[in-house]
């Protein structure tokens, strides 16, 4: 089973997909049309792509009358990213600090 | 269902410490103290007052006391100012002290980091991978 990083680089590796997230990230919320309008490639070309990017949790669509909205989902990226761990790595340090401080400390 | 484009995502550590609330408490208020094991600073415990948590490396926090509850509950704004958008880092810190029978639970819970904001989880992510570049320097120095 391919994990959730190789769906991620799989994924963002083709470069009109990687195009297509990195504007959603940049200017926010597009419709297919917008998008395809900047694109260098056919619309259902554009919408093969978002139903990728989709697959992968990059992008969220909202149907809003005929028109389909596409938004970038960086909370998708978060495994690559694991910010998280080396920020619980610098309160694990300081805690470890704070419990030298204690034992020194009068009661 | 969570709404992703107010999501926050946290950081929590938490410990079990063998000394009493109030001890704690005192450690995570008193300046002098606060600096042994976290940063310099200029904290008082009062719900409003504006502080700054400065590190070796030259980096200073802003920050806000947003909720004091002694020997309970401690909340502040974390937050680095940076002219380049993507190193900007906006969080709320809170200490949870809560009495065992041996000591105090301490849970910190750091919070803020929105998904949607792009230069923000960015600015996060390359915020703490400056600092923590910085503070292995100066650990190696003060060996």
């Amino acid at each position: 089973m391919p994990t959730t990083h190789d769906v991620l680089f799989r994924t963002l590796a083709d470069p009109t997909r990687r195009a297509l997230f990195e504007r959603l990230c940049r200017e926010g919320e597009q419709t297919v049309g917008a998008l395809t309008s900047q694109a260098k490639v056919s619309q259902p070309a554009v919408s093969k792509h978002l139903g990728v990017l989709k697959q992968a949790g990059l992008v969220r669509e909202r149907h809003e009358g005929r028109q389909t909205h596409y938004s970038a989902q960086l909370g998708a990226l978060a495994p690559l990213i694991d910010w998280t761990k080396q920020m619980a790595g610098f309160w694990e340090s300081r805690f470890d600090r704070l419990e030298d401080l204690l034992r020194r400390m009068d009661q | 269902m969570t709404n992703t484009s107010t999501e926050t995502r946290s950081v929590v550590v938490e410990r079990e410490f063998p000394h009493s609330p109030e001890k704690m408490w005192r450690a995570l208020t008193q300046p002098h103290l606060i600096q042994e094991w976290l940063m310099k600073n200029d904290f008082a415990p009062h719900v409003g007052h504006r502080f700054n948590l400065r590190g070796d490396w030259g980096g200073v926090l802003d920050c806000e006391v947003l909720a004091v509850e002694p020997n309970k509950t401690l909340s502040y704004t974390w937050n680095f100012a940076h002219d380049d958008p993507a190193y900007n880092l906006q969080s709320v810190v809170t200490f949870t002290l809560t009495a065992t029978r041996t000591g105090t639970h301490l849970r910190m819970e750091q919070s803020g980091f929105r998904p949607g904001q792009p230069q923000a989880y960015g600015g996060a992510q390359a915020g703490w991978q400056q600092f923590f570049a910085k503070l292995e320097q100066v650990l190696a120095r003060a060996d």
